[in-house]
């Protein structure tokens, strides 16, 4: 097969980067508090290397989240205990939002 | 705040790590840390304006400019820099150089470091674990996989990155590209041969 245009040569175009919005989310928060000055990218790289060799194999977004969770409880940004509170606040307002409008805290 | 256990299917339903996702991101942006507007521009900016076409410009240019490649040889991080692609981690670049007597791979033993201003996000390959392990025990079993045969009388080396340090790979110039521009050069250029996973596109494989 040709490709018709350079969207079609191989190995520009063979997967997506991000599978799900969260972890493209996800992906960009460590990004942002890094330029924010939040912490090093020596520190990240370290706080993800613990989580992917950790006891727990997980995808690789999934090991990324935890170590963002991790860092910024580290960092004393926030609290674990914060970080649980409003995680079941957001399933709670899901749980009252019909479905097809934005979700939104109350 | 009021529960409401009601949630039959004509209510919403988060998952639980998007529930989590969202309450780091509430909070974080509550708190200051964040600026939810800038995280979006950070996915776009990741996903849209950098990807592997910084990188294949970084090698089509070392293909057409000597003096280019020299310096690339010299300091690879600022050679890039130059071309306007900056890392907003603040790793050093090094370029490796594919010729007739060597072969490099790059991997990530240690976390999946990516040179994310040249090449953009990694594929998912990059972040596996059988890749990231296989890939020094057994390189040549490796590029095997990806189609890539290297000679015997060709070495392969392995190239573990860190958080500071990224590699790039240059692959070989294809043959019949002579008298090509530096930007349809760019365009024989594949991630898969910026991270050693495969070789530059002939020109047979784009006419």
């Amino acid at each position: 097969m040709i490709p018709s245009d350079t969207h079609t040569v191989p190995g520009f175009e063979d997967e997506p980067v991000f599978e799900e919005p969260w972890q493209a989310q996800a992906f960009a928060m460590v990004v942002a508090l890094h330029q924010n000055g939040a912490f090093t990218w020596d520190e990240w790289a370290a706080t993800l290397s613990a989580e992917i060799h950790g006891p727990t194999k997980r995808p690789y977004y999934d090991h990324w989240l935890a170590a963002l969770e991790n860092i910024v409880e580290q960092k004393r940004l926030t609290s674990a205990s914060d970080l649980r509170k409003r995680k079941v606040a957001w399933h709670d307002a899901a749980a009252r939002t019909p479905h097809g409008q934005p979700i939104r805290l109350g | 705040m009021p529960h409401d256990h009601s949630d039959g299917p004509e209510h919403s339903h988060l998952s639980d790590i998007d529930a989590r996702v969202r309450a780091l991101e509430s909070l974080l942006s509550e708190k200051g840390y964040i600026d939810s507007a800038a995280v979006d521009e950070i996915v776009d900016t990741y996903q849209t304006k950098i990807g592997p076409r910084n990188g294949a410009h970084v090698v089509a240019k070392s293909w057409t400019d000597p003096e280019f490649r020299n310096w690339l040889e010299r300091d690879a991080t600022a050679a890039i820099h130059s071309l306007g692609y900056t890392s907003r981690q603040g790793e050093h670049m090094q370029a490796l150089f594919n010729s007739d007597q060597v072969h490099h791979l790059v991997v990530c033993t240690l976390c999946s470091c990516y040179p994310w201003s040249v090449l953009g996000l990694p594929p998912t390959w990059y972040k596996s674990p059988p890749f990231r392990s296989r890939a020094v025990i057994d390189p040549r079993g490796v590029l095997q996989d990806f189609g890539i045969n290297i000679p015997d009388d060709v070495s392969v080396e392995v190239h573990d990155s860190t958080a500071e340090m990224r590699y790039i790979v240059i692959p070989e110039r294809p043959t019949g590209t002579d008298d090509w521009s530096e930007d349809a050069l760019s365009k024989l250029v594949t991630r898969n041969a910026m991270i050693g996973t495969g070789f530059a596109l002939s020109p047979a494989e784009v006419s």
